[in-house]
């Protein structure tokens, strides 16, 4: 159910995105979802591809810092309060949504979400039992 | 009133006179001091007789000033390992000043004085402002920071020494300064170079013309400069700039000065003998030969220093110099036999750096310091290549990380400086090991 996300450390610099993506471009891996968290003086990108363990070990042969995260991803209904639906599910919960971002595509009436918690496996649970759809990784591939 | 622009730079002043004593008789009194400091560091400081004893040296085999050559180095280390009052050879109560400076490690190096120290200190800055061409009358401006560094209240005692109109301003705030330069009709400013080439630049930005004022004479020290910054600050004002040289250890600021000819700098022997030996083998070296300067304090009573090695890298010039002074003449100083850094005054070694570091990361990081001088401060950064162990993917953490690095490198130096973190392999390596230190402060 969780998904691998690789996160890459990179300096707030133009060019910087580039070197990464052509690396992944050239070894035919694609980049299903791609968040960029910023500052002003570093980012981080945060990438689900479709092979996490061969994109590792080229980025790290790159020279890259890269680090595994697990992530998960949710059905959200795409209408207003959807999201807002979900979120209450961890309202008052001991889990904790450290960051999320959107899948740059849907499934039918519904959105497709990356929660990183800091309690993966329980959120899982609690999202599960509220009858909320979590996608494997076979399923983000069905676009 | 305003004082105006006076032209004659070099007139003879009446406390210069010590400046041309023949030189047979200067020899003659800096071998009867160099005995009574050498026989005063024996009988009262103990890491002078026990380095003696071994070498089976006793003060009466001091007898010409050739023999200051067999007596053995003192060095910074020294100061640290006897912190804070361990090379004192006056009793507290004789002790009128302490001033401190950073070391190689968290602990300052303390620096004491009498009171006739105080006055030995005064006399050398009022004989260096008296080379410079200043004189009663004279309105200095005082930029140098005044507290535990030396050079506040070094060049405050040598102006009011001097007679002069003293103006106490201490560093900062630029736009007072060009204020009360203007305002004041000051005739003579004291600071870093760096400092003085930022007050041009905000000069030109307020309209103040730096020319039109009685501004002349410029007596710049605390860090290394070159010639083309003394050019550059002769070419946008109408001030003669003048190299000062010094360290705490030894006094202050008084130590060494240029004469108009601006042809080396005059070290006061009198009071500082000098020596230049390879910094390798420490043997003495002759006129005209680079080397490391060594320096014994021949009136000091607090805290006399026998042959101490400043990492100073310069060259005692041979020959006379056109303005008649017998007092020897050293090169500016163009680099450091050991890898200090100096940021705004403060003494830097890189090996603080990577303490600093290896104590948040548990191992070194390639990381790399960069020098910069912007507004004429000096700007220091460091920059650590992230690695996969250091990297989290939450900013908060990396913040974090940041600035965990930044408060443990500001614990260790004193100072705050900026930290980047950067890409892996982002760091050059030649031979496979980084660059540690970029300095790019003296770039035009």
């Amino acid at each position: 159910m969780k998904l691998q996300q690789l996160s890459l450390f990179s300096e707030n610099k133009p060019g910087h995105m580039i070197a990464p993506c052509r690396l992944l471009a050239r070894a035919g891996l694609d980049i299903r979802a791609l968040s960029l968290a910023d500052t002003q003086r570093f980012g981080i990108l945060r990438m689900i591809v479709s092979d996490w363990q061969r994109a590792k070990s080229l980025l790290e042969q790159a020279g890259s810092a890269v680090k595994v995260t697990e992530v998960v991803a949710v059905e959200v209904p795409d209408r207003p309060g959807g999201l807002a639906g979900v979120l209450d599910l961890f309202e008052g919960s001991q889990i904790n949504i450290e960051y999320m971002y959107a899948f740059p595509f849907r499934r039918g009436e519904r959105a497709v979400l990356i929660f990183r918690f800091d309690q993966p496996d329980a959120a899982i649970e609690v999202l599960q039992a509220a009858g909320i759809s979590v996608l494997d990784s076979g399923a983000l591939d069905e676009k | 009133m305003i004082p105006t622009k006076r032209t004659c730079l070099s007139a003879f002043h009446p406390v210069s006179a010590p400046d041309y004593v023949p030189a047979a008789q200067l020899r003659e009194l800096q071998l009867s001091r160099l005995k009574s400091v050498v026989a005063r560091a024996w009988e009262r400081v103990p890491l002078y007789r026990n380095r003696m004893e071994r070498h089976n040296l006793t003060p009466d085999d001091v007898r010409s000033l050739d023999d200051i050559a067999g007596l053995p180095f003192t060095v910074k280390a020294d100061l640290r390992d006897t912190y804070p009052f361990g090379l004192f050879a006056s009793p507290m109560e004789e002790i009128v000043r302490l001033h401190a400076s950073s070391g190689t490690t968290g602990k300052p190096i303390v620096v004491a004085y009498t009171q006739p120290d105080v006055d030995v200190w005064t006399s050398v800055m009022v004989r260096s402002f008296a080379v410079c061409g200043l004189h009663q009358g004279d309105v200095i401006q005082n930029a140098y920071g005044y507290g535990l560094f030396t050079g506040g209240l070094g060049a405050h005692y040598g102006a009011e020494g001097l007679g002069a109109t003293v103006i106490p301003i201490s560093g900062g705030n630029t736009d007072r300064q060009l204020m009360v330069m203007r305002d004041f009709g000051v005739t003579a400013i004291c600071c870093t170079p760096s400092y003085f080439l930022h007050m041009i630049d905000r000069a030109a930005e307020l309209e103040i013309d730096l020319r039109e004022l009685p501004l002349r004479v410029g007596v710049f020290g605390a860090e290394p400069w070159t010639s083309a910054m003394r050019e550059r600050i002769e070419d946008l004002t109408a001030i003669q700039a003048f190299d000062i040289y010094g360290l705490s250890e030894i006094i202050g600021p008084g130590v060494a000065v240029e004469c108009p000819c601006q042809d080396g700098l005059h070290i006061f022997e009198d009071h500082f003998y000098p020596e230049i030996v390879d910094p390798e083998s420490g043997a003495v070296l002759g006129a005209g030969e680079e080397g490391e300067l060594v320096l014994t304090t021949l009136s000091k009573q607090a805290m006399p220093m026998i042959r101490y090695r400043t990492r100073d890298i310069t060259a005692l010039l041979p020959g006379a110099c056109p303005c008649g002074r017998s007092l020897r003449r050293m090169k500016r100083i163009s680099r450091r036999s050991d890898d200090m850094l100096i940021i705004r005054g403060v003494n830097v070694f890189p090996s603080q750096v990577e303490s600093a570091l290896l104590e948040v990361e548990g191992t070194l990081p390639h990381y790399q310091i960069i020098l910069t001088r912007s507004h004429g401060l000096d700007q220091m950064e460091v920059q650590v290549e992230v690695t996969s162990e250091s990297f989290s993917d939450k900013i908060g953490a990396l913040e974090q990380l940041n600035d965990t690095i930044a408060d443990a490198l500001e614990h260790v130096l004193g100072i705050r400086v900026e930290v980047t973190l950067v890409e892996p392999h982002t760091i050059q390596r030649s031979d496979g090991k980084a660059k540690r230190v970029i300095d790019r402060r003296l770039q035009p």
